[in-house]
C-alpha cells in the first residue's frame, strides 16, 4: 500500500516554511504526512494563501477542530490541504485559545470552507471573522451549547424545546447507551419505554 | 448565502448568469410584477433522497436563492467516538454511507491502521478481500443512486431492475458477513471472518448476471429522449468550481477532473489492479449519470480480477496485541487469554498521533482526521463526509436553473445524509 508521496509532501511542506518563514513552525512528519503549527493565528489567511496559490494546494479537503481540554490555549483548528496536480496532503494546524476563540476564516480561498467553519462553529464554538454566514449547521438555530466541546457530557443537556424535540439528557447506565440489569427495572433505567409493572 | 457568481469566468449555458435573471425580472407589458415566493422542500419529501431541506426562493419557475439546511439526521458519532474503542466504533461507520457500508468499514479500518503503522502490514488476503468489499459497495451504491435519480426524473422501471441487483448484492453480504446491510465487517488489523465456502463463486455468477443489467439500464435510460432532455445541461459545475467547493468522487469526476484516491493516492492493492476512471466532459448531471454508470462496469472488472488472483492465508494480523487471538488458544493459553481480556477491555494500544486518511468510496472522499493522545479511545475523530462537503455546492448549482429541475440535480449529485449529518 503506497502513501502519498512522501518525498513530494516533504519538499512541499518545506517550501511553505521557506516561503512563510516564522509564521510557521517546524515540520512535523508522522507516518508520511507533514504537518505545520501556524504561528500567529492572525496570518492564517497569508500562510493558506501561499499554500493555494504558490503550491497548488488547490483543493481544502478538510477542517476540524480538536478540543485540548486543560491546555491552554484550549482549542486547535486543523487544516487539511490536498493539491490536485501533485496529489500530495498538507496539514495546517493553528491554536485558538479559549477567551477570544476566533480565527480569520479562509471561506474566500475556498468556498469550501464555508459549511466546514460553520460546523466548527456548530460544535466547538470557534467563531470565524469574515465568514459570509456564520449560523449554526448541524443543530438547530438557538442551540445554546457547543456539544463537542470535552466539559459537554455525551448523553446531552436539556434544552428548550418540550413539545418538538427529544431533548432530555440520553439514559446512560454504566457506558455509553448500555444500561445494566439487576439494578432497576425497565421503567426506572430507559424513561422511553413503556411502563412496565414488575409482578412482585 | 452569498455566492457572487461574477467573479468566476463561467460559460452562460441557457442564461443562468444575473444579467439573464435581471432580464426576466424587467416589469412586463401589462405592468403586473410580483413578489418571490419561499418555498420550502421540507425534511420529509420524496426526492429529496433522505432528510434534507432545502429553502428554495422562486421568482416564479426560476430559483434566486437556494439554502439546503442538513442536520436532521445528526447523531453526534463524533462525540460517540471518543467514548468508545476504536473496534466498537466499526458499527458506527455502517450507519453512515449506509448505501455502502463495507466501503465505509475498510475506510475506517485502514484509518486507524494507517495511524498504527501496520496498514502495510496486512495480509495479502485480507487486503484483496477489502477491495472486493469496497468495490461491491460501489456497484450497490450506484446501482441505487442511478436507480432513485431515475424514478425521481421519471423513469421508473430502472428502480426496480437496479433494486433486483442490490437484493443480490444483499445476499452475498449476508452470506459473508452475517447481515444485508450493517455490515461492520472490518476490524483493527484485519477482517471479522474469511469467505465462505462458495462465496468466490456465488460472486462470478452475480458478476455475469449484473453486467447484463448494467446493459438493460443504459438501454433504458442513454439514449432516452425524455432522460436526456431532462439531465443534459442541467446543474452544470465548472471545473474550477467543484474542485474549490471541495467536491470529490463521481461528482468531481464529472465536471472534467480526473482525479481518482484509488489512482492518485492508491491504498490496498489498487495500484496493482488494471482499471480505468471515467472522466465527464461538460460537467451536467447527465454527465454524472454517464460517470457512474462506467463506474459501475470498472468495479465488476475490478472484482472479477481480485478474484482470480485471490491468494490463500490469514485475514487479519497474527498480532495478539491488535486482534483478537483465535478462540481456541484463549480458552487453553494464558497469554492469548489476556490479550483477549486486554482489546476487549481496554481497546488497542494506538500510539499518539494524528494521521487523516482519505478512501475513494461511492459517493467521494470519504476521510477520517483521527487525533490520538495513546490508549485505546481517539481523542478526537472527525469524519469528513463526501456527500456533506457535496451539499455545499447546491446554492450555486439551484441558483438560475428551473423549479422542476431541482429533482433531477438533486438525484445526480447522490447524496446520503447518513453521511451528511453524521
Amino acid at each position: 500500500m503506497t502513501q502519498p508521496n512522501p518525498k513530494t509532501a516533504r519538499s512541499l511542506a518545506e517550501a511553505l516554511q521557506k516561503a512563510c518563514g516564522d509564521l510557521v513552525s517546524e515540520i512535523v512528519e508522522f507516518r508520511g504526512e507533514c504537518s505545520l503549527t501556524i504561528l500567529d493565528k492572525s496570518k492564517v489567511h497569508e500562510v493558506c494563501q501561499v499554500a493555494r496559490d504558490t503550491l497548488h494546494f488547490d483543493m481544502l479537503t478538510d477542517v476540524s477542530s480538536v478540543d485540548h481540554y486543560g491546555d491552554d490555549p484550549r482549542f486547535e483548528v486543523v487544516y487539511e490541504l490536498y493539491g490536485m496536480e501533485h496529489h500530495a496532503y498538507l496539514r495546517l494546524k493553528v491554536r485558538v485559545e479559549e477567551e477570544s476563540c476566533e480565527l480569520p476564516s479562509v471561506t474566500s480561498l475556498w468556498r469550501t470552507a464555508d459549511w466546514h467553519e460553520r460546523e466548527i462553529y456548530d460544535m466547538m464554538g470557534i467563531r470565524f471573522s469574515g465568514h459570509p454566514d456564520l449560523r449554526r449547521i448541524l443543530m438547530w438555530e438557538g442551540y445554546p451549547y457547543f456539544p463537542l466541546r470535552k466539559d459537554f457530557p455525551l448523553e446531552g443537556k436539556p434544552t428548550d424545546l418540550p413539545e418538538t424535540a427529544f431533548t432530555d439528557r440520553a439514559p446512560l447506565e454504566g457506558g455509553p447507551f448500555v444500561t445494566t440489569a439487576g439494578k432497576q427495572n425497565v421503567s426506572q433505567r430507559e424513561p422511553r419505554a413503556k411502563a412496565f409493572e414488575p409482578e412482585d | 448565502m452569498a455566492t457572487d457568481t461574477t467573479e468566476w469566468n463561467v460559460k452562460d449555458t441557457l442564461g443562468k448568469t444575473l444579467e439573464g435573471l435581471e432580464a426576466a425580472k424587467k416589469p412586463s407589458a401589462d405592468g403586473l410584477e410580483g413578489d418571490k415566493l419561499v418555498l420550502n422542500m421540507g425534511p420529509s419529501h420524496p426526492s429529496t433522497h433522505g432528510v434534507l431541506r432545502i429553502l428554495l426562493e422562486l421568482d416564479g419557475e426560476v430559483i434566486t436563492k437556494a439554502m439546503p439546511d442538513v442536520g436532521y439526521l445528526h447523531r453526534g458519532d463524533e462525540k460517540i467516538a471518543e467514548n468508545m474503542t476504536y473496534n466498537q466504533f466499526v458499527p458506527y461507520t455502517d450507519r453512515l454511507d449506509y448505501l455502502a457500508p463495507l466501503a465505509n468499514n475498510v475506510a475506517y479500518a485502514l484509518a486507524v491502521e494507517k495511524l498504527m503503522g501496520i496498514d502495510k502490514a496486512l495480509p495479502e488476503r485480507c487486503q484483496y478481500i477489502r477491495v472486493i468489499c469496497c468495490e461491491l459497495a460501489r456497484i450497490s451504491a450506484h446501482l441505487l443512486g442511478l436507480g432513485a435519480f431515475a424514478m425521481d426524473v421519471g423513469a421508473m422501471t430502472v428502480f426496480l431492475h437496479t433494486f433486483t441487483e442490490r437484493e443480490k448484492i444483499y445476499n452475498l453480504c449476508e452470506s459473508l458477513t452475517g447481515a444485508r446491510f450493517t455490515t461492520s465487517y472490518t476490524r483493527i488489523g484485519g477482517l471479522a471472518r474469511d469467505l465462505p465456502e462458495g462465496w468466490v463463486d456465488q460472486c462470478r455468477q452475480f458478476l455475469k448476471e449484473v453486467e447484463k443489467n448494467f446493459d438493460e439500464t443504459e438501454t433504458l435510460l442513454t439514449r432516452n429522449r425524455i432522460f436526456v432532455d431532462r439531465t443534459q445541461g442541467v446543474g452544470v459545475l465548472p471545473r474550477e468550481i467543484a474542485i474549490n467547493y471541495g467536491i470529490t468522487g463521481p461528482n468531481l469526476r464529472g465536471s472534467g477532473v480526473d482525479h481518482d484516491l484509488r489512482k492518485s493516492n492508491p491504498y490496498l492493492i489498487y495500484d496493482q489492479l488494471d482499471f480505468e476512471v471515467p472522466v465527464g466532459s461538460q460537467g451536467d448531471s447527465y454527465d454524472r449519470y454517464l460517470v457512474r454508470m462506467e463506474e459501475m462496469r470498472q468495479s465488476a472488472r475490478l472484482i472479477r480480477q481480485c478474484l482470480d488472483r485471490l491468494p490463500g492465508g490469514p485475514v487479519s494480523i497474527q498480532d495478539g496485541k491488535t486482534f483478537l487471538p483465535p478462540k481456541d488458544k484463549v480458552l487453553s493459553s494464558m497469554e492469548e487469554l489476556i490479550h483477549q481480556f486486554m482489546l476487549v477491555t481496554q481497546g488497542v494500544n494506538v500510539p499518539s498521533g494524528e494521521v487523516y486518511f482519505g478512501a475513494e468510496n461511492p459517493k467521494g472522499e470519504l476521510g477520517f482526521y483521527i487525533h490520538s493522545t495513546g490508549g485505546g479511545t481517539p481523542h478526537r475523530m472527525k469524519i469528513r463526509a463526501p456527500s456533506f462537503v457535496n451539499l455545499s455546492v447546491l446554492p450555486y448549482l439551484l441558483k438560475g436553473e428551473m423549479m422542476s429541475d431541482t429533482v433531477a440535480i438533486l438525484g445526480s449529485i447522490d447524496f446520503v445524509m447518513g453521511e451528511s449529518d453524521r
